[in-house]
């Protein structure tokens, strides 16, 4: 009976929905989304396939905690203005997340639907086909400064501006947005989405400044001066590098140098952006990550041929499955078991000296370790070679007051965000090293509710 | 939005520019520089600032390139899109004995605030120098603030004929030197860090290629020792006998053929 009760399920609902892509042999000469996101119809009918469960799983997979299953039921219902509300009780960028969050490690993973429900899809077209409306707060009176507009002071400075907090939110470079403007490319996630859903932000009340380098333009206790407290949001900025011959060569980035220049400065249209990037005909990308998958397409895009090298196997790649495939489908080498020795050339490179690696007992994170194979060097031969290996805390606040950090320059923040510093918070990427955009808009969701919470408290 | 209040062209090619930014001012020190970006399609720049008063910054900037000429057309009561700072680490006013300042081409711009800010405890003597006379600037300033000036140029047309190295030889023999701060070209600073390795001394300032100046990029990375340092967030200035010189060198010229395009495509 069991086992024909699931039958029933899986034939029930339609077809799972796919939304059109950009094909590989175009996308790859241009800077477009490379997903367009559902039709109406198609959103209607994904909404529909959604089981309403009981208890829904997939709440509990989501770190902002959205109220899924009410938002799929408002969008079955072609109630869009409705879907959106409902997100927007709880995140405020629902179009960034719709397209960067790995979904599929979360809300989607518990889903009990078959084919489960692309939940952030839905997510992305609920962003897109409905006013965002802002409604009157009541004002607290209480003003809080937030150090950086990346996804973890954008989601804190809402959320506290949701509260009816007065909120000045202090950026280092020229434009909002963190990793989602300079990091994230445009392919993956539009620059357009990004500046709509910050003017949202800026729309519920928050101020954001911009050239405000805190640490050097603003001290900290300058700030507290000024605010009843203060949340650091500043992210993982510090870019590692390999410690081998030649990094310093010509032609070696920094993924976080070459996504930025691309991103933030827009170099992919040099000359009518005056920000130069070397362009390469053989690229090699160092990492399994999703700085490193983006890399790739990057460099893809700019005419190059791209192989990325990663010193484990396919299975351990912590980029997301949608992003390697999409790299696959565009052509993009990927060679496994693969670890660098030292880059070659004199003035600009030649090549990657590379050495082949097996896979041993599982290390701290659990992955299995890899290992050189004796003996088993080679040479890929390239003209630029980009650095993805993973990024560290900026460690610009943590030098310029006493803070406690950490061995890497992360900030300590304990379970409620609280540093060392009274009214001094910490979340997202800064505290945490690297993690996902998601991460740290969680954090700085929760970490809001607890700044609110003490403010009021007195 | 920062508007110029001020501009002056010192030289050759050699333009100056007060900028009307008071919270950066107010936090200015000796050493610091600044990003700026003109407008939306510009580039960031680093540029030492040369000097500040209450609500104002003043840059000095050389015509090289397709950022520096745009920003040379800017005229008093025009905007700057965006300037950040005071970027970098400040000097270290510490009483040193005597100090010789190295400095040519932009770098006489860079060695003004410093010798302004270590003149009280230090006994300072200043080496300038230029291709030729029409190219030099802040000669009057770097006098004024300097026990001793000593001004050279390749041609001869002004002060001592010859480099700013032959100079500083010359010195080393005469003069009990504590300390040595030179600020210029790579190859002008390599000169002097091969001139006075072992003897004596030498801070040198890092101009390498920056994007953002808050230690994110890694574009103005160097070996100094055989290890990676940042000229925004672990400098600018270091010693100069630990910098890879020639790596420094060619790491500056990387982007020339861009720059050529870009200013090719200007003249159009």
């Amino acid at each position: 009976m069991h086992v024909f009760k699931r039958q029933v399920i899986k034939t029930m609902g339609s077809e799972e929905q796919k939304p059109e892509e950009q094909k590989p042999e175009e996308r790859i000469h241009n800077f477009n989304e490379v997903c367009f996101g559902y039709t109406k119809d198609q959103a209607i009918k994904e909404a529909k396939r959604c089981l309403q469960c009981q208890l829904p799983l997939c709440e509990k997979g989501c770190p902002a905690g959205i109220s899924i299953k009410k938002f799929i039921k408002h969008i079955a219902d072609e109630e869009f203005d409705l879907a959106l509300k409902t997100i927007l009780e709880k995140n405020s960028l629902p179009g960034i997340c719709g397209r960067v969050c790995p979904a599929e490690d979360q809300c989607k993973k518990s889903c009990i639907s078959k084919p489960k429900i692309n939940i952030a899809l839905l997510e992305r077209f609920a962003a897109e086909n409905a006013e965002k409306i802002v409604k009157n707060i009541k004002k607290t009176g209480k003003r809080i400064a937030v150090i950086g507009s990346g996804p973890a002071g954008l989601a804190c400075s809402s959320e506290l501006a949701l509260m009816g907090n007065e909120v000045v939110v202090y950026e280092a470079l020229h434009k909002p947005g963190g990793v989602l403007t300079y990091g994230i490319p445009e392919f993956r996630l539009s620059k357009k989405i990004v500046m709509d859903e910050i003017d949202y932000i800026k729309k519920l009340g928050v101020n954001i400044e911009l050239n405000s380098v805190i640490g050097k333009l603003f001290s900290i206790d300058e700030l507290l001066k000024k605010h009843d407290a203060v949340f650091i949001g500043t992210g993982a900025g510090l870019p590692y590098f390999l410690g081998i011959d030649g990094e310093n060569l010509n032609n070696v980035y920094s993924a976080n140098e070459f996504l930025t220049r691309n991103n933030l400065m827009k170099a992919y249209k040099f000359p009518e952006y005056i920000t130069p990037v070397k362009k390469a005909k053989r690229t090699v990308v160092i990492g399994g990550g999703n700085v490193a998958v983006d890399s790739a397409r990057v460099a893809k895009r700019l005419g190059s041929d791209v192989t990325i090298i990663y010193r484990r196997s396919r299975n351990e790649m912590p980029a997301r499955d949608e992003e390697i495939n999409h790299a696959y489908e565009e052509g993009i080498e990927f060679k496994f078991l693969t670890s660098p020795i030292k880059i070659i050339g004199k003035d600009d490179v030649d090549g990657i000296e590379c050495i082949s690696m097996k896979l041993g007992k599982p290390d701290d994170s659990g992955r299995r370790r890899p290992m050189p194979v004796k003996g088993s060097e080679f040479k890929i031969a390239c003209d630029q070679v980009i650095v993805a290996i993973g990024q560290g805390p900026n460690p610009l606040i943590g030098k310029t007051i006493n803070l406690n950090t950490g061995k890497k320059g992360n900030i300590i923040a304990d379970n409620n965000y609280q540093t060392s510093i009274k009214n001094v918070f910490a979340g997202g990427d800064i505290t945490s090293g690297s993690a996902t955009v998601i991460k740290a808009i969680s954090d700085g969701k929760k970490a809001a509710k607890i700044i609110d919470e003490k403010l009021k408290r007195g | 939005m920062y508007k110029i209040k001020e501009k002056k062209v010192l030289a050759e090619k050699t333009v100056m520019m007060e900028i009307t930014a008071p919270d950066i001012a107010k936090k200015t020190k000796p050493g610091n520089f600044v990003i700026l970006r003109i407008n939306e399609k510009g580039e960031r720049i680093p540029l030492t600032i040369a000097d500040h008063n209450l609500k104002t910054i003043t840059i000095i900037f050389l015509v090289v390139g397709r950022t520096t000429e745009d920003l040379s057309k800017l005229n008093e009561g025009d905007n700057i899109l965006d300037v950040a700072g005071p970027l970098g680490n400040p000097i270290k006013a510490k009483k040193y004995g005597t100090i010789v300042f190295v400095a040519g081409g932009l770098g006489i711009a860079a060695i003004y605030p410093q010798l302004k800010a270590l003149k009280e405890s230090n006994k300072i003597i200043s080496i300038i120098g230029a291709k030729t006379k029409e190219l030099l600037f802040l000669v009057d300033e770097i006098k004024e603030n300097s026990n001793e000036t000593i001004i050279c140029t390749d041609d001869g047309s002004y002060g001592k004929k010859g480099f700013v190295t032959d100079a500083l030889k010359e010195l080393i023999e005469q003069e009990q030197i504590n300390h040595i701060i030179t600020i210029g070209p790579p190859v002008m600073m390599k000169a002097v860090s091969e001139l006075t390795r072992g003897k004596l001394e030498t801070t040198a300032s890092i101009n390498s290629i920056m994007v953002d100046g808050i230690g994110m990029c890694g574009s103005c990375r160097i070996h100094l020792n055989n290890k990676i340092r940042f000229a925004c967030v672990d400098g600018p200035e270091f010693n100069a006998h630990e910098v890879d010189w020639d790596e420094l060198i060619k790491r500056n010229s990387k982007y020339k053929e861009e720059e050529h395009e870009c200013m090719c495509l200007k003249d159009k």
